[in-house]
């Protein structure tokens, strides 16, 4: 898609920015609808994703009750294990805590995790990848090594033994699931930059007398950019199940810090007979957000990636 | 071949060792240790019986010492003695591994089962319904986590069905029927997910190699559908799915962890949990090589396969 330099742009006068700036807007606008058009499935997670996004952001506006306080009835007694109803609409837990509210502040520690393991996983995978595919030879050799190692060990099994040598809290749960995520990243990332690497435009940079950091900065990064952001965008909803996961085996973020996991696990399975909606919403939290991140990141992925484009 | 399999082969046994290196590490990086777990309510406990438990379990010495010793114990083919109930971590092992292979080879062949015909309806009828249909139920696999299912699985058994799996365990050649009962939701929750990923790679495989010359060659000859997809696209389209297979194991094995916490069933993964929690380094060490050992045999099996099937990269 050729991009011509937009003429209002040039121009210095107000009017002639804020027209531009419009233009900009009109123009994204139409992409979104095209976007929507071709992929119902990955728009439809878009919208989730921005609702969730939005009340987790707006959280203390948007939840009916404060998640940490046992609600009290007219004796003064705690509202305890109601089931879902007009005043309650998910039911309270065994505190009397309402499990809308709970849920809706859970959303904040989940994408923060999702997203800030995403994201740390992805730049420590893309260096080594970078590193492993470019310097071929002893670098790759470690580095290649290393990776089979975290590899070889189940990511449940991996993320269970760092996060009880570290022991648990938002940073390091973090910090955990991006050390899960990094290998498969800088697998992928190392395959992409052998690729390139044969490119003739590499052998001209070179015979031109780039050094070796501006051609891995300069010529190969950016053409590694659309398989990261498709292996990302794959990475936030497992990102999510297993922060949910560590929470539901007792490692996750300590409580009385509501999450999606630990109230699935603390909460639901202890009265999973008596009050079935506190194991039930959690659960369905965890899969309406994963779901929709994953409609979302495959629809991106048909997108960015050329070779399923038109497939 | 030889010389590709040998290298393999050592390669292999390289990252089994750094996977116990690392373990081996870990665990004693772990904050507490297993006396402290073990004697956690015991209000009689004092400095000097803290210390003399911990050098009953030579877990006191320094580091590289007891690494020394696991090593050369390691040689002779034993793993140690468990920390928490002094048995051996081999039979601690043997009791639970039946289960938890049981578990893995059922959760594989249904994943198998349901997700290769629906990937290959999913590739030749592209973009109609069915395709449709196909891919929401692979991100449907992909997004719902099994501990979540597992729960929604009880609930309904107990509550509804006032069901309960049998417990305590018996191979399958022994009482075929129990294993079932007991096994049979579970691998069904397990195969479910990791059938998603399989599901995924078979498409998209399988419309790569519709593209291929070969298969309009097919076509022109005049050969049915059938023997189009099922004589020549579909061994073709194999390969990748094996290896994807090979790599994705592991999400498989984690499964097991999570499934059989959630369903109590006596297996390693369940093990693997308890261990972790007691600080039971033997054990964790263990148990950790048990999924190690698998994940390194089934990608060497899938390097070695994939190299006898396609002779351009035992050369590579």
């Amino acid at each position: 898609m050729a991009r011509e330099t937009d003429p209002e742009l040039l121009s210095s006068s107000p009017a002639g920015i804020r027209g531009a700036a419009l233009d900009v807007l009109k123009r994204q606008a139409v992409g979104l609808k095209r976007f929507s058009r071709s992929k119902p499935m990955g728009a439809a997670g878009l919208v989730f994703v921005v609702l969730i996004v939005l009340a987790a952001i707006f959280a203390p506006v948007v939840s009916p009750y404060d998640p940490y306080a046992s609600n009290l009835n007219e004796n003064g007694l705690p509202v305890r294990l109601e089931g879902p109803g007009a005043s309650f609409p998910l039911g309270t837990d065994a505190l009397g805590r309402d499990v809308l509210s709970r849920i809706i502040y859970g959303a904040r520690i989940s994408l923060v995790v999702g997203l800030g393991a995403v994201a740390l996983g992805t730049l420590f995978g893309a260096l080594v990848g970078l590193a492993s595919g470019y310097f071929v030879g002893k670098v790759d050799q470690v580095l290649q090594r290393v990776v089979d190692t975290l590899m070889a060990i189940p990511a449940i099994v991996l993320a269970l033994a760092v996060i009880t040598m570290l022991e648990p809290g938002l940073f390091n749960i973090i910090l955990v699931i991006a050390i899960v995520i990094a290998p498969g990243t800088s697998r992928v990332v190392r395959g992409t930059v052998l690729a390139i690497k044969e490119n003739v435009y590499i052998e001209a940079a070179r015979s031109i007398g780039a050094g070796g950091t501006r051609i891995v900065f300069r010529h190969i990064l950016p053409n590694v950019f659309a398989p990261i952001i498709v292996i990302a965008s794959i990475w936030v909803g497992n990102a999510i199940v297993i922060e949910a996961a560590l929470s539901y085996l007792g490692l996750g973020t300590p409580p009385p810090t509501p999450t999606w996991g630990g109230m699935l696990a603390l909460e639901g399975r202890r009265h999973l007979e008596n009050a079935p909606w506190l194991a039930l919403a959690p659960g369905a939290a965890i899969s309406i957000a994963v779901l929709s991140v994953n409609m979302l990141g495959d629809a991106l992925r048909d997108v960015l990636d050329p070779r399923l484009r038109n497939r | 071949m030889r010389y590709y399999v040998l290298r393999r082969v050592l390669l292999a046994i390289l990252v089994l060792w750094l996977v116990h290196l690392m373990v081996f590490s870990m665990v004693r990086m772990f904050p507490g240790d297993v006396v402290m777990m073990r004697l956690a309510q015991d209000a009689t406990m004092t400095k000097e019986s803290y210390e003399r438990a911990r050098q009953e379990l030579g877990i006191d010495r320094p580091f590289l010492v007891q690494y020394g010793e696991t090593m050369g114990d390691l040689f002779r083919g034993d793993l140690g003695d468990s920390l928490l109930s002094g048995r051996p971590v081999k039979d601690e092992l043997g009791d639970r591994v039946w289960l938890t292979l049981h578990l893995a080879i059922m959760s594989l062949v249904i994943a198998m089962v349901i997700a290769i015909p629906i990937g290959i309806i999913s590739a030749i009828r592209q973009d109609t319904p069915a395709d449709y249909g196909g891919r929401f139920f692979s991100i449907l696999g992909l997004s719902l986590p099994d501990f979540w299912t597992g729960v929604v699985a009880i609930l309904i058994m107990s509550l509804w069905f006032h069901w309960l799996p049998p417990r305590g365990f018996e191979e399958i050649w022994i009482d075929p029927i129990k294993v079932f009962q007991q096994l049979g939701i579970p691998a069904l929750i397990i195969g479910f997910r990791f059938s998603a990923i399989i599901m995924r790679m078979t498409r998209s495989s399988m419309l790569e190699v519709l593209r291929e010359d070969y298969i309009r060659t097919a076509w022109s000859k005049g050969l049915s559908e059938q023997r189009v997809i099922i004589g020549h696209a579909l061994k073709n389209s194999f390969i990748p799915v094996i290896t994807l297979v090979g790599q994705q194991f592991s999400i498989l094995l984690g499964g097991t962890v999570i499934i059989e916490t959630i369903f109590l069933l006596p297996g390693v993964g369940n093990m693997t949990l308890d261990a972790v929690i007691f600080r039971d380094y033997t054990l964790v060490q263990g148990a950790v090589i048990f999924f190690g050992g698998i994940m390194v045999l089934m990608n060497l099996l899938v390097d070695i396969s994939y190299a006898w099937f396609d002779p351009r990269i035992r050369y590579g």
